[in-house]
């Protein structure tokens, strides 16, 4: 009952969407959205629980997965510091942007022999948030030059493209309805910069794509599959969006 | 994942006799409290630890029994009045009896 009546105010408030599209807002990270605790335990380099994907993030980049397989430090003797925040990119090979998970599994497949991990499995997590927390701290620079423009674009009108039973765009709660309450929830601008992230909701590491499908369903929208196309165009229009903030994954949030 | 369990621990290498220390804990386990159903309405099984216990040596200073309410990844922090140098040993028992164990030296001055 309350539910419905929410969505019929937001309707109501938002049935006239402005012919060009606002700039995003001054970014805010989702850390200031939680309670004090919660942006305790994510600062604390012991018990915020993401470190535990991290740690075996660590043991899987340093071991070498077979006998003749090579470590992924092997390579990356650098350990990636500062390469998840320039995804996603533009990959020329496979004409389609590329985020860390898919980085991860191209180079698997390609250079170490070795099949893609599951979308969303523990070892997939576990090196996400790794490769991710060599980043943190840095803003996103991503390249939206060449063909990742059009892709950039897409993920624009998504983010302001109304879906689902409820007809919400990202926008309607992200941009114009920032620090207002959604039930028991305070709306946050939506940055990406956490992620992978420790919910507790969901008592767990989970993926971006894991949350825009949380989204989604929320919004009673068909979730897409983890790495579906445009998903990785909203990741890039997010990485653009969060403009100066830092990177700050693994978060805790709600 | 019923393998793989990861655990911090975050105690102080050193510490003087007499000093009071804090003793940090975190393992991975997803805490399934057996109450919840899956998308197709079945009951997801119970999977949870029971017991965690930490001895110095031989002597037992801490422990505590889990229960289905803990939430997931469980962090467990206590105090320690070190007397004496020695290894303070961690053990987290599960349902089944599976246990985990981790380590930590203590150099008392």
């Amino acid at each position: 009952m309350r539910f419905w009546f929410c969505s019929a105010l937001l309707l109501g408030l938002t049935a006239c969407r402005p012919a060009v599209l606002p700039e995003p807002p001054k970014p805010i990270s989702g850390a200031r959205f939680q309670t004090a605790d919660t942006q305790a335990l994510q600062r604390d380099p012991f018990a915020n629980p993401g470190l535990l994907w991290v740690d075996r993030g660590e043991a899987l980049f340093t071991a070498r997965p077979s006998e003749s397989g090579q470590a992924c430090v092997a390579c990356h003797e650098d350990k990636l510091q500062g390469a998840a925040a320039s995804l996603p990119r533009f990959d020329t090979d496979t004409g389609g942007l590329v985020n860390v998970e898919m980085a991860i599994n191209n180079c698997r497949q390609a250079r170490q022999g070795l099949p893609a991990l599951p979308w969303e499995s523990e070892d997939l997590l576990s090196l996400t948030a790794y490769v991710a927390a060599q980043s943190a701290g840095l803003p996103f620079s991503v390249d939206l030059s060449g063909p990742a423009r059009a892709h950039w674009r897409a993920g624009q009108r998504y983010f302001h493209t109304r879906v689902g039973q409820l007809n919400l765009s990202c926008a309607n709660c992200h941009e114009q309805f920032v620090g207002r309450q959604l039930r028991g929830d305070t709306l946050s601008q939506g940055q990406s910069v956490g992620y992978p992230a420790y919910r507790f909701e969901w008592q767990s590491l989970g993926s971006l794509h894991r949350r825009l499908q949380f989204c989604n369903s929320g919004v009673r929208a068909e979730p897409r599959s983890g790495g579906h196309p445009i998903y990785l165009d909203l990741e890039l229009y997010l990485a653009w969006r969060a403009g100066s903030l830092p990177l700050e994954a693994p978060a805790v949030r709600r | 994942m019923t393998t793989n369990r990861r655990t911090r621990i975050a105690a102080p290498d050193q510490a003087t006799v007499g000093e009071v220390i804090a003793i940090r804990t975190l393992i991975s386990h997803p805490m399934e409290s057996g109450f919840r159903r899956d998308a197709t309405g079945r009951a997801i099984a119970r999977d949870i630890l029971v017991r965690f216990e930490c001895r110095f040596e031989d002597q037992l200073i801490f422990a505590a029994d889990l229960a289905p309410g803990t939430a997931a990844n469980p962090y467990l922090s206590f105090h320690y009045r070190a007397e004496r140098s020695g290894t303070l040993h961690f053990l987290w028992r599960d349902q089944a009896g599976v246990e985990t164990r981790d380590r930590h030296a203590l150099l008392v001055l």
